[in-house]
């Protein structure tokens, strides 16, 4: 379907699907965003970038186009 | 008698878990701050008694989200903890971990559990619990991590007994791994492994495949084997990848037994402030008036103590000078050391508000907002959100700044945040700033509240940041590195920051400025004094020409002493430099009285007004109670009759101070960073450009 984290709107949730892992920096499956887990957009930064997400119990801010390369699946 | 037995505890954590306060409680004073060998990261560590005949080496390595390191503050807990050779391999670690992120905490505990050195797992914020609805079942959880577990709450000093007796024990602690990485990737492959390294725990093998840079340890021999497994660097990727989510599934499993929380307990305190902090607007808002209160209270609440150590000091030279034998030595007291130490007191209450003010946003989570705000905007400028923390710790002083900027993962936006934070303004442009504004400015308050000196002050504070930001466009467009950015910051739940916390911080930056800069300060107020009090021919001669000069003229005692006090000056050693200089300094709107204070203040700014007062200290025989500031004021320029310290020539020093790079410890600090001596030079000149060419135009234009 194409949708990735960036694609959420504030308070929606999604589950993570695979994604590649070229892409995905190790840092960030460590920060415990992996596949399978549910992740929930908070808040977007002025102009839009960065993002405040909610994954795994962890809150982290990542850049958009990180979060464009991390596939889910809309809840 | 027992013997008592020193071993080395290693801290290790999250940042953000309260592993500070853990080694705060566990060290107290007795701590401090050296470097790991060949590198510039502080290294805390201190002392703690542990039983009657155990003391621990505690060691507070920084913090990481795990062992595969990302940053160069990162790095250090690998290479402690690889290397059985290091000076700071531990004993034992203690790995901090905090209640409501248990499960991210673990996957460091996990790895490091893996290595086989002794370790215990510390929980912190047990206070938190309840609030939080959070049961934790601590015996079954210390049976699946095969590890002594201890509850604490390091601020409220609660556990940390109960801690020290496990501690005691360390020798007893269950060694073995808790996730058995190889069957779960690739069973083949780590099978080899293991039958290669027989000596190495398989995770300590694994880390040196994926860690080689680390490897420069080894035998050739073992470096040899280890090349073998790194030929597809596609595949130890994907691997490291396949052991992290293993990791989280294993620890999933284990906190799924034995971890609960009730979320209808749990308050939302922090979607609430997050709502307002992070706001496209308020947020700003919000965040240009923290800075406004910083920069106000800096100058309203330390010009008290300021003027009284400064006053302080002034009697103090009075006294010795009164009291000591007449000679070389008191005036070297008198005239070189009193006033070099006082010189470096006073910028204390200025860098001890600074860092409160600093240690507070950090403390209660709020720093991470401003990075989240700022990221965008800083980098459309090169830099990134992580920028804004070693760009604020330059206002305090550029050297701990440009190390805060280790945390900033792409080398191309931690180049140019390096190059640019020696414009902000530090603490130690301050004392040049205040004294020069509280001669050109008037003590007026406008709108009723706002203080003038203030407001200038914060202007000069605003031209450093521009000066900051358009140099790093400059460098954005100019420079050609390459870089891979990966940003991804934890957002840390708010805190009431710890007054303890707050307390060994300033203390730490306090103590670290006075080691640092106040001897470099001392040093040269002391070769100055030396300078000013000795010459060539003239000045051994001053009083005898003084006198031939004269002759005709009828001369109070006094005036004659003055005469020839400041005869000696100009013909002295340092008065010759200033002379030589002064034609290129002329165009600037100072003499060669201020030539002597640029030159002087080239290693350190602020030794600018030491210097200045040892200058007219030495020049003035008689009346030794006068402030610096009272001398200045009283300076008169010969040609104009005009006090020498007028709007133009005040308003080109401030500038020229506000742009010229003028600090050996930072152009050291930025080599060693670099590793190259290209940028610290480009520093240099660069900046000094910019700074004579601002000052020439200022003073023109305004004179």
């Amino acid at each position: 379907m194409g949708e990735t984290i960036a694609s959420l709107k504030i308070g929606e949730h999604g589950i993570i699907e695979n994604f590649s892992l070229d892409a995905i920096p190790l840092k960030l499956l460590e920060m415990g965003c992996l596949p399978g887990q549910e992740v929930e957009l908070l808040q977007v930064a002025p102009f839009k970038d960065p993002l405040y997400i909610m994954v795994n119990g962890s809150h982290l801010a990542i850049r958009i186009e990180t979060a464009e390369k991390i596939n889910i699946t809309k809840l | 008698m027992k013997k008592n037995k020193v071993v080395k505890l290693a801290l290790v954590g999250n940042p953000n878990t309260g592993k500070t306060s853990l080694f705060n409680q566990l060290t107290g004073l007795n701590q401090k701050v050296g470097n790991y060998p060949g590198i510039t990261v502080d290294k805390k560590q201190g002392k703690c008694k542990i039983s009657d005949d155990l003391t621990a080496e505690v060691i507070d390595l920084p913090g990481t989200y795990s062992i595969n390191p990302t940053t160069l503050d990162e790095t250090i807990v690998l290479e402690t903890l690889l290397n059985k050779n290091n000076p700071s391999f531990p004993d034992l670690v203690v790995v901090v971990a905090e209640v409501e992120n248990l499960k991210r905490n673990l996957l460091l505990f996990s790895q490091i559990k893996d290595l086989k050195i002794p370790t215990l797992l510390v929980i912190n914020m047990k206070d938190q619990m309840q609030r939080k609805g959070i049961s934790i079942d601590i015996i079954k959880l210390k049976e699946e991590l095969k590890s002594e577990v201890v509850l604490i709450s390091a601020r409220k000093k609660i556990g940390i007994d109960a801690l020290k007796i496990e501690i005691a024990n360390y020798k007893t602690w269950n060694t073995s791994p808790i996730a058995n990485i190889s069957d779960k990737i690739d069973a083949a492959y780590f099978k080899e492994l293991k039958e290669t390294f027989t000596t190495f725990s398989l995770y300590k093998s694994w880390l040196l495949i994926t860690q080689q840079k680390y490897c420069s340890f080894l035998t050739k021999k073992q470096q040899n084997e280890i090349k073998k497994f790194t030929e597809n660097k596609e595949q130890i990727n994907r691997y490291q990848h396949k052991e992290t989510i293993y990791r989280y599934q294993k620890i999933n499993e284990i906190l799924k037994k034995t971890y609960v929380v009730d979320k209808s307990q749990a308050t939302d305190l922090r979607s609430k402030l997050d709502r307002i902090l992070t706001h496209k607007i308020f947020g700003y808002v919000i965040f240009v008036a923290i800075l406004f209160l910083i920069f106000q209270s800096i100058f309203e609440w330390a010009t008290l103590p300021m003027d009284l150590i400064d006053g302080f000091f002034a009697n103090l030279r009075a006294l010795a000078k009164n009291n000591l034998p007449t000679g070389a030595f008191t005036n070297l007291i008198a005239e070189g050391v009193i006033p070099g130490i006082g010189g470096v007191l006073i910028f204390i209450p200025q860098i001890t508000i600074l860092f409160i003010f600093i240690s507070i946003l950090e403390e209660t989570g709020y720093m991470s907002r401003v990075v989240f705000l700022m990221d965008k905007i800083m980098r459309r400028f090169g830099m990134g959100g992580k920028s804004i923390i070693p760009l604020i710790s330059g206002t305090a002083c550029a050297i701990p700044a440009i190390m805060a900027s280790r945390n900033i993962s792409s080398w191309r936006e931690r180049l140019i945040t390096i190059l640019v934070i020696p414009f902000t303004t530090c603490s130690a442009r301050l004392p040049v700033y205040a004294i020069l504004i509280s001669i050109i400015i008037p003590q007026k308050r406008v709108l009723g509240i706002l203080n003038l000196q203030g407001l200038t002050l914060m202007g000069l504070y605003l031209l450093g940041f521009t000066a900051a930001i358009l140099s790093a466009i400059l460098l954005n467009y100019v420079l050609k590195v390459k870089h891979r950015s990966l940003f991804a910051i934890e957002m840390p739940n708010y805190k009431l920051p710890s007054i303890k916390n707050i307390f060994y911080t300033v203390v730490e930056k306090v103590k670290a400025f006075i080691t640092g800069a106040g001897s470099i300060i001392l040093a040269i107020s002391i070769i100055l004094w030396f300078l000013a009090s000795n010459g060539a021919n003239n000045f051994k001669n001053a009083e005898k020409i003084v006198t031939t000069q004269t002759k005709n003229q009828t001369i109070s005692k006094e005036k004659m002493h003055k005469k020839i006090a400041s005869y000696k000056l100009e013909n002295s050693y340092i008065g010759m430099m200033g002379k030589t200089i002064e034609p290129i300094i002329k165009p600037m709107g100072y003499d060669w009285k201020i030539g002597i204070a640029l030159i002087s203040s080239f290693a350190a700014r602020e030794v600018f007004v030491g210097a200045l007062a040892t200058i007219y200290n030495v020049e003035s025989d008689n009346d030794n109670t006068t402030t610096i500031k009272e001398r200045m004021n009283s300076e008169i320029n010969p040609k104009t009759g005009e006090k020498r310290f007028n709007f133009a020539t005040g308003m080109s020093l401030l500038l020229f101070y506000a742009f010229a790079m003028q600090c050996i410890g930072t152009l050291a600090i930025v080599k060693r960073e670099t590793k190259s001596w290209k940028w610290p030079i480009l520093q240099l000149t660069g900046m000094g450009i910019l700074a004579y060419i601002v000052s020439v135009l200022t003073f023109t234009f305004l004179n």
